[in-house]
């Protein structure tokens, strides 16, 4: 099992033609990830790789292909308008890799997707991937493995370092899911948690955090009360300084609040076993499996 | 991208939110002919993006136009926290009757913009959070509708009992919830919210932050940014299309993400080291970007080993080693290098540094030990 995506996960990439999202496209299909439509608008009829219809709009890509989740790779300035038209064309999974989003775009798009019943995870995130089944996004399939682990992440180039950990001391993954690095997201810990306790499959849960806000305070009262499979913990910023942004534009230590020393509190107090580096995590993990 | 309070008290005014006059100055003889034209009491007030402004010497009254030049003159050049005053605000020294509080944030639970109004105002918010935490009112808008009147008219009877007064205030909250979307704001406050002797009710002082992803589709509030104001290097840094925060250790880290960047500072630290700096070059990146980020971090004379962290996704592994390859036939590197590059395009990338000289370690811990010892001149 797995989370989100599996073999029914028919794929409908935005923005197939661009620099990005065409070599991502190429890496998808590689995968084995049913990429079934693509869209950029004035290349439709055209075919990506000879093999993947290109269509005008995502209504007509969902009604020619039953796509049934899309991916974004868009430009920042264009992204809040794809993840509207992918959630107005019945598209019932929408993951936004596009970095650089405007805040205040994803106030009115975050109300628009949920009331639509559709399901938005990013933006600013690497996808998803259910290894050996599908992958939607960017994380690089070689460094996973099929197994049990689930992964949920803030970021997106650590989270490949701690699956690396993973997979090269033989722990395969169920899932793992970049959430994103914005202070507005679709998808939070908390949802990830909830579906990997109601997967099966996943034995153990790996959840990566970072300085900024208090996702992973309300995710640690979540595994407190919700969560009986064992549950690894890693925060990033323990160096950082208060009041700079870190990159991502939700890691930013306001006043006291959103601290490392914080979030690892928090964990601790929920029964969170917490990496002081990405390599504990496979000695972390053993201990409690 | 924080705006200076004479930027933020134009939006305002453009706006339709009442702002006592006054002009900015850069010069004491700006100055002079400013209170001059005002007449009488006025008030001199540094522009730098620091608070405590106030207890910092950089806020002065001035009864005259020749005491103002005066106090121009020790204000202007002074450093607060670190920054220098290059810009000063000349407004009239407004009678004040009640001071409160009025700002909007973007609240990352509620996923919407929240208006907060607090009738302790003239102080930082933040204190009054920690301290008097009741004082503090708060409303989640919806993006559909906008704050609606009713829900300001609410808010304005937190603040004010008299009706005109809290009328007054409620087109102000209104405004500048319009202000916040127009603008493309992460933070904008007015503290404090004035009543004047008369009953006015006017924005004395003001603060606007902007989400830097609104800058590109915003020139003209792109315009607006001051690089005097901010260190030099991450200015560069903002050119080239990178990350970066200066820190004070000796570690320069270059990393690709964000989260891994923070956790390849963490790492440094844990293996008795200090990082120089956080460096994220980004996703899509291309070799050129990388000549930026040593031609930044090797400005730094504090830098005594060059750490390279560099897990490729999105980013390929072989636009960093062309970007490595490059910058080292641009300009000398004077301290060592550990290069730690895996994922997408990681063998072309081996190749690429291979055939330069350089060789690349797969293991993150690997590479940390060995820049942390090279930078402190201990053996791994």
């Amino acid at each position: 099992m797995s989370i989100f995506i599996d073999e029914s996960t028919r794929l409908v990439v935005q923005g197939i033609t661009g620099r990005d999202g065409s070599f991502h496209a190429k890496q998808m299909m590689a995968y084995g990830t049913k990429v079934v439509a693509g869209v950029t608008p004035g290349k439709g009829g055209q075919r990506f790789e000879d093999a993947v219809p290109v269509f005008n709009t995502v209504a007509e890509a969902v009604l020619e292909t039953k796509a049934n989740t899309s991916v974004i790779y868009v430009p920042a300035a264009v992204a809040a308008s794809a993840i509207f038209e992918a959630a107005d064309s019945g598209i019932e999974l929408i993951i936004c890799i596009t970095e650089g989003l405007p805040v205040l775009d994803m106030t009115r798009a975050l109300p628009y997707v949920h009331e639509r019943g559709a399901r938005l995870i990013g933006p600013n995130c690497p996808g998803l991937i259910s290894p050996g089944k599908s992958k939607v996004g960017i994380i690089p399939g070689s460094i996973c493995k099929p197994g049990k682990i689930g992964v949920v992440s803030r970021s997106g180039t650590l989270t490949y370092e701690i699956i690396h950990q993973l997979s090269t001391h033989g722990y395969g993954q169920s899932s793992c899911v970049g959430i994103g690095g914005d202070p507005l997201i679709g998808t939070n810990f908390i949802h990830c948690l909830a579906a990997f306790a109601d997967d099966p499959e996943t034995t153990a849960i790996v959840m990566i955090g970072e300085i900024g806000g208090t996702d992973e305070q309300q995710a640690a009262e979540y595994v407190k009360d919700k969560i009986k499979k064992p549950v690894v913990g890693f925060i990033a910023g323990q160096t950082a300084p208060p009041g700079r942004r870190m990159g991502h534009a939700g890691a930013i230590i306001s006043g006291s609040s959103g601290t490392a020393a914080e979030k690892i509190a928090a964990f601790q107090k929920a029964g969170i076993s917490v990496m002081k580096r990405p390599a504990d995590v496979v000695p972390l993990l053993k201990e409690r499996l | 991208m924080n705006l200076h309070e004479y930027q933020a008290r134009d939006i305002l005014r453009r706006h339709g939110i009442p702002v006592p006059p006054g002009d900015v100055a850069t010069t004491p003889a700006e100055a002079r002919a400013l209170a001059e034209k005002l007449g009488g009491k006025v008030v001199v007030k540094a522009q730098v993006h620091a608070g405590g402004r106030g207890k910092a010497g950089g806020v002065k009254l001035a009864k005259t136009a020749a005491e103002a030049e005066a106090n121009a003159k020790a204000i202007l050049g002074m450093k607060i926290k670190g920054l220098t005053v290059q810009k000063i605000l000349i407004a009239p020294a407004a009678e004040i009757a009640s001071e409160s509080y009025v700002g909007i944030i973007v609240d990352r639970a509620s996923q919407r913009a929240v208006v907060m109004v607090s009738p302790a105002g003239g102080i930082d918010i933040e204190e009054v959070a920690a301290t008097t935490p009741e004082k503090i009112h708060r409303l989640a808008v919806d993006p559909r509708y906008g704050l609606l009147a009713h829900q300001a008219l609410g808010l304005g009877f937190k603040l004010y009992g008299d009706v005109k007064q809290a009328r007054a205030a409620a087109d102000i909250m209104q405004k500048l919830y319009g202000a916040f979307y127009a603008v493309g704001a992460s933070l904008a406050e007015i503290n404090p919210l004035v009543t004047t002797p008369d009953g006015s009710v006017q924005a004395l002082d003001a603060k606007i932050s902007i989400d830097d992803n609104e800058l590109e589709r915003r020139p003209d509030i792109a315009a607006l940014r001051d690089t005097s104001a901010e260190a030099p290097e991450e200015v560069a840094a903002r050119d080239a299309g990178l990350t970066f925060i200066k820190l004070e250790g000796n570690v320069g880290c270059c990393v690709n993400g964000a989260g891994l960047a923070m956790a390849t500072m963490d790492l440094v630290k844990y293996y008795g080291g200090a990082p120089a700096n956080f460096l994220d070059i980004g996703g899509s990146s291309n070799p050129q970007k990388v000549v930026s980020a040593l031609r930044i971090i090797t400005s730094d004379p504090n830098v005594k080993a060059i750490l390279f962290n560099v897990f490729a996704g999105i980013t390929r592994a072989d636009d960093v080693a062309n970007g490595i390859v490059q910058a080292t036939t641009e300009f000398a590197l004077k301290v060592p290098m550990v290069i730690r590059l895996i994922g997408t395009n990681e063998a072309i990338a081996v190749d690429i540094l291979k055939k330069a000289g350089f060789s690349a370690l797969t293991d993150m811990d690997d590479a940390v030990k060995q820049a942390v010892a090279k930078a402190t001149g201990k053996a791994a």
